[in-house]
């Protein structure tokens, strides 16, 4: 097989893997804002099982939780796997990149000085105004960095669709690899992976730098 | 004389550290009083109950007549979230450390409040914010950020921001302290022209030069009640009292 076909074949597989990245993104951000405010709920029971959810999440591999979200099911109540394997893989990614990003939020959250509260009440904002308009700007803008960080980690996790065999472009690179008995397939792989994140690296310092006109 | 603010045997405590005991005191109306006392006394606490940033444990808070806490003989009772809004309309707070929101220009931390929360006239709001910022020597700073600023501006882009929702009265929490001493003259002087326009005003400051010529009206707390008060000129240069004697030679002294 010559590098251009292999190219051409792993590059079907790239919008496979652009399928991942965006729909996990679409849904795990929002996610994430909805479980960092369930953790920092005043019910102490809510935020004592986000508080677990986040803790098991985090505290076990995401290959596993894939497993789990595409087979389970099966095993559990003897429903066939479904054929699409994409809705649970992004099912997989978008709640465990939610309670990393949940907890970017947290911290991020918590660390707005508590005068910025108080001068929103005594302007009279409501609770919502105060966060939406106050709050959830700032946040945002302190915590791009970390966000960054786990968007890049995405690009390459996605890769670990190939453990569900979802026909994304590193499962293709594999089997070209296991088939051809090459490499090649691999630093192929690599180099996708390694321009998509700098456009990813492009694109969020753009955002950056649109928020960098206050300090 | 109308009082525009009433607080009535008014108790705090945080826990076990009872920070107010049983203090009252009231606001007329174009009234400037000033709060002195050491570190401690319980002034900012007080402001901060009346500003309803702190709830009182008992006592009455009443402004201009309407009750934002009644005390039911056994604890202050607070108004419905209706009525508080209502309420907080009435007096402006200038913080110690400003406190300007950083993402906004210098117009909109002083524009926003009045559109949205009393939904004026986003045209008529512009225009009140720019004579306010004139007013404060910040006409040609309108689109800057807060970081751009010197301390000295913040804090007057705080001072147009608290005005721009017409209070009745205006309460500043020890507003030069977070300056360089250069810088406070220019807090003072506006606070001054304030007291020219006969803006009703509760300052909790360190700057007893500036309490004895600026306010009608001196309260002196220490642990948590009023040692003494009255005129300016009495408490400040022939204070009676033991504690405040000892503060200000102390004061003094530094």
């Amino acid at each position: 097989m010559t590098l251009g076909t292999m190219v051409i074949k792993m590059g079907e597989g790239f919008g496979k893997t652009c399928a991942i990245f965006f729909l996990t993104l679409l849904f795990s951000l929002p996610l994430g804002m909805l479980v960092a405010l369930l953790r920092m709920s005043k019910n102490r029971f809510l935020s004592a099982v986000t508080r677990g959810i986040i803790s098991v999440l985090r505290g076990t591999p995401l290959m596993l939780q894939l497993l789990a979200v595409t087979y389970g099911p099966y095993y559990l109540f003897g429903i066939s796997v479904s054929r699409n394997k994409l809705i649970p893989v992004v099912v997989a990614f978008a709640i465990n990149y939610a309670a990393y990003f949940a907890e970017i939020y947290r911290g991020g959250i918590e660390s707005m000085p508590v005068g910025q509260y108080e001068a929103a009440e005594v302007l009279g904002y409501t609770k919502a105004q105060t966060f939406l308009r106050i709050i959830l700007p700032q946040v945002m803008k302190r915590i791009i960095p970390s966000v960054t960080n786990e968007v890049v980690t995405l690009v390459k996790d996605t890769s670990m669709a190939f453990t569900v065999s979802y026909q994304e472009m590193f499962t293709i690179g594999k089997q070209i690899a296991n088939s051809q008995t090459s490499f090649v397939p691999f630093l192929v792989a690599g180099l996708f992976y390694y321009v998509f994140n700098l456009l990813v690296d492009f694109t969020m310092g753009s955002f950056e730098k649109r928020m960098g006109y206050y300090r | 004389m109308k009082k525009l603010l009433e607080i009535n045997h008014c108790r705090k405590s945080f826990g076990q550290l009872e920070v107010l005991t049983d203090l009252s005191l009231s606001v007329e109306e174009s009234q400037v009083l000033s709060i002195i006392g050491p570190s401690g006394s319980g002034k900012s606490t007080l402001l901060r109950c009346a500003t309803l940033l702190e709830t009182m444990d008992g006592g009455d808070l009443i402004y201009d007549g309407c009750y934002a806490a009644r005390d039911n003989g056994e604890k202050s009772v607070y108004a419905s979230p209706q009525e508080m809004r209502q309420i907080r309309n009435m007096f402006g707070l200038v913080f110690q450390n400003f406190n300007l929101f950083p993402h906004y220009s210098v117009l909109k931390n002083v524009m926003e409040a009045p559109v949205l929360v009393q939904k004026r006239d986003r045209r008529e709001v512009e225009e009140t914010a720019r004579n306010l910022l004139g007013q404060m020597g910040l006409a040609d700073r309108a689109d800057a950020y807060p970081y751009q600023l010197s301390g000295g501006q913040q804090q007057r882009v705080s001072i147009a921001r608290a005005l721009a929702m017409n209070p009745k009265i205006l309460f500043f929490d020890e507003p030069t302290s977070a300056l360089d001493p250069e810088l406070t003259g220019e807090i003072l002087r506006v606070i001054r022209s304030l007291a020219e326009k006969k803006m009703t005003m509760v300052i909790v400051t360190h700057e007893m030069t500036f309490a004895r010529d600026v306010s009608d009206y001196v309260v002196f707390m220490n642990e948590g009640v009023i040692v003494e008060q009255g005129d300016p000129r009495e408490v400040i240069d022939h204070p009676t009292q033991e504690r405040t004697i000892q503060f200000l030679r102390r004061l003094r002294e530094s």
